[in-house]
């Protein structure tokens, strides 16, 4: 019965996800919606990520599903993670690319339809971060695959993703 | 037993190497060594570490009768050492690593294959020091043979389909029953070992948190407790309490990650994002403040570096009080609902015994009777002075693991309010004198119990810096676990496990 008893509540309290337009500081309604519109601008449909964990430490991972949340709850603005490449308009890429990774990362990155773009989420991923240097490591996801984008961050919290997501479309805009 | 003596006595008859601290550490030769591989199969003693540093091999191994510790090592000059392995089996991935890494072999250990080198590295026992070593392991592997009628493969990764870490799984089914899970992992080898050594303290502490992301204030602990011992030093009486709030609200908000998500991958999404709500209150928190969410980096030798404001105080334990009410909830709603667990119930058994040999450590081990817990032995600041339990099930289920977690949530709520009520005052940090030595410290991550051994230079500057993470234990019960389940209960039991790859990777 508790189940039921919590439901109602549920009803009755309204949802956990953060919202606030405009007065939110950091503007997350705002920047998510108009993610939502340049991608469908530009697809004529939601926004894909495919993610690939190239030897993160797992910080990125628990930011990114915490933007996936309830409280973020990314799905709702039409950007959402998907379970194969197939399906997927963006490789989101966490960790400095260890040598054991670099194929696995490429065969993704072959596996997903054109157009695609590739983010490099987290300092790892942009130049290898505190990693760098180390003979198991490339140092950076454009060793691998042309990067559109870097999120810096150690690791970026589920707004700086949000917002790099968003710069990501304005480049994909004015840029092609 | 006959025969049979403690930890220290045996590390009596060895050399004494000076300079070890807080545990002795001890030089064997090698008839030492077999001496202690004797000793080690008729004793309860557990292996704690095991790793390689150029030509000589340590051990690390508590006494688990009288909780003491110690650390053998052996000189090796032909770079062969008798292996561990068929007196703990814990030790075989271990050897399989110091192989790859050191080119040390271990004579007697059945599995030789490669564990971390894929065969993709530029050089050849990276850790070795070897001059032009040429890469030997190549990129195929050779997962165990399968024979049988009717069976079939499935292979799993590295690239998941969800967002987690990236590792192998190669699955051998009849029909829908698994009968071989075999796991592949080594993906994400950073090379951390490497990148410590040579570094200075500040600098190796911030690749310590990065060892394993989710319990970096764990990692961070136990590299500064590490430090210190080598140092001599001591961090400042406030630091140890501060330490022990953030690794405890990093427990709770990992312990309702892994409930939700066991739930979820049980079709039952309503408990992870209730789970996640009360998860991102912890992380908010954090950022607001102590300026970052995982609390990465404020943990450093000698101390912490922020502070708990009065205010923070206040607002903590409002949250604290939140928590609790809204976990309580969550928590009846699970042992509430059969059809949940009759998925989690008699899934993924990982048999007591079976953690016994292994040294599995945290919910893994302590929901199949394993106990121990860092906190409690060896013990460290501030916890000998809080009162807490430590849960332990005999079941060894899904299930199990779940109710541990959330035991250790509702003892962890009943730690913060202990240490917000009992924090001294004082300083946050004492500079680390630089000075050598050798350090070891154990610190109970929400996942079990990482070792963190360093060497130290005059100069202040890491030689060798060795973490163990408690998943090396853990990884390959899980392989027991799922035998005789179906496919589909895999996320469950992968879930309920939920170890690391990158902290066993390194």
């Amino acid at each position: 019965m508790s189940l039921l008893r919590r439901l109602a509540q549920e009803l009755l309290h309204g949802p956990r996800t953060i919202d606030g337009p405009v007065a939110d500081p950091a503007g997350l309604e705002e920047l998510a919606r108009r993610i939502g519109e340049r991608a469908q601008a530009r697809l004529g449909r939601s926004l894909s990520i495919r993610e690939v964990d190239a030897g993160s430490c797992n910080g990125c991972e628990l930011e990114i599903n915490a933007a996936n949340g309830p409280v973020y709850d990314l799905e709702r603005f039409g950007i959402r993670f998907v379970a194969s490449p197939r399906h997927a308009d963006v490789i989101l890429v966490t960790g400095p690319v260890t040598t054991n990774m670099a194929v696995a990362l490429q065969r993704t990155y072959d596996a997903a339809p054109h157009p695609k773009w590739v983010v490099a989420m987290g300092d790892c991923a942009i130049d290898g971060g505190c990693f760098a240097g180390g003979y198991a490591v490339l140092g950076g996801v454009h060793h691998v695959l042309p990067v559109d984008l870097s999120i810096p961050g150690c690791p970026p919290t589920p707004l700086k993703l949000l917002a790099g997501l968003l710069a990501l479309l304005e480049t994909v805009a004015t840029g092609s | 037993m006959l025969g049979n003596m403690t930890l220290m006595e045996f590390l009596g008859g060895g050399r004494a190497v000076p300079g070890h601290r807080p545990w002795p550490r001890v030089q064997l030769d090698e008839r030492g060594w077999r001496e202690l591989l004797h000793q080690m199969a008729i004793s309860e003693w557990t292996l704690l570490g095991l790793w390689g540093e150029g030509k000589e091999i340590h051990v690390a191994l508590r006494d688990d009768a009288d909780g003491s510790i110690g650390v053998a090592s052996l000189h090796c000059p032909d770079r062969r050492f008798p292996s561990l392995s068929e007196v703990r089996p814990g030790a075989i991935r271990l050897e399989r690593a110091i192989r790859d890494l050191h080119g040390l072999i271990p004579e007697g250990l059945a599995d030789l294959r490669p564990w971390l080198d894929h065969g993709r590295w530029p050089l050849a026992v990276p850790l070795a020091g070897l001059r032009g070593a040429v890469p030997q392991a190549s990129p195929d592997y050779s997962f165990l043979p399968v024979e049988g009628e009717s069976l079939h493969q499935i292979p799993v990764g590295p690239v998941h389909a969800g967002v987690i870490e990236p590792g192998h799984f190669r699955f051998t089914c009849a029909g829908e029953t698994v009968v071989r899970l075999e796991e592949r992992l080594g993906y994400t080898h950073k090379g951390v070992e490497s990148l410590m050594a040579g570094r200075p303290v500040a600098e190796a502490a911030r690749l310590a948190g990065r060892i394993s992301g989710d319990s970096t204030v764990a990692y961070a602990i136990a590299f500064a407790r590490a430090v210190e011992a080598a140092t001599g030093a001591e961090a400042a009486p406030r630091a140890d309490w501060l330490r022990a709030l953030f690794a405890e609200l990093e427990r709770i908000a990992n312990h309702l990650l892994d409930i939700g998500a066991i739930a979820n991958d049980a079709a039952f999404g309503f408990l992870l994002a209730r789970c996640m709500v009360l998860r991102e209150q912890i992380l908010s928190f954090n950022e607001t403040y102590f300026g970052h969410r995982l609390l990465m980096d404020r943990v450093i030798p000698g101390g912490v570096a922020v502070d708990l404001t009065r205010e923070a105080t206040s607002v903590l334990r409002t949250l604290i009080h939140d928590l609790r009410k809204g976990f309580k909830k969550l928590v009846a709603i699970y042992d509430d609902l059969p059809s949940l667990q009759d998925r989690t119930v008699g899934t993924g058994i990982v048999h007591g015994s079976l953690a016994y040999r292994f040294g599995a450590g945290g919910f893994v081990g302590r929901a199949s009777s394993h106990g121990g817990d860092a906190r409690k032995v060896p013990g460290y600041p501030p916890y000998d002075d809080l009162e807490f339990a430590v849960p332990v099930r005999p079941d060894g289920d899904v299930n199990a693991r779940v109710w541990l977690r959330i035991e250790e949530v509702q003892a962890s709520f009943g730690l913060l309010e202990q240490i917000i009520e009992t924090i001294p005052g004082g300083h946050l940090h004492r500079p680390v004198p630089t000075r050598g030595g050798e350090g070891m410290s154990l610190v109970e991550s929400f996942r079990g119990e990482i070792l963190m051994w360093v060497r130290l230079s005059e100069v202040g500057k890491v030689v060798r810096c060795h973490p163990r993470d408690p998943s090396w234990f853990q990884w390959p019960l899980l392989e027991a676990a799922i035998e005789g389940n179906i496919v589909a209960d895999f996320p469950l039991c992968n879930k309920s496990f939920n170890c690391s790859y990158s902290g066993a990777d390194l």
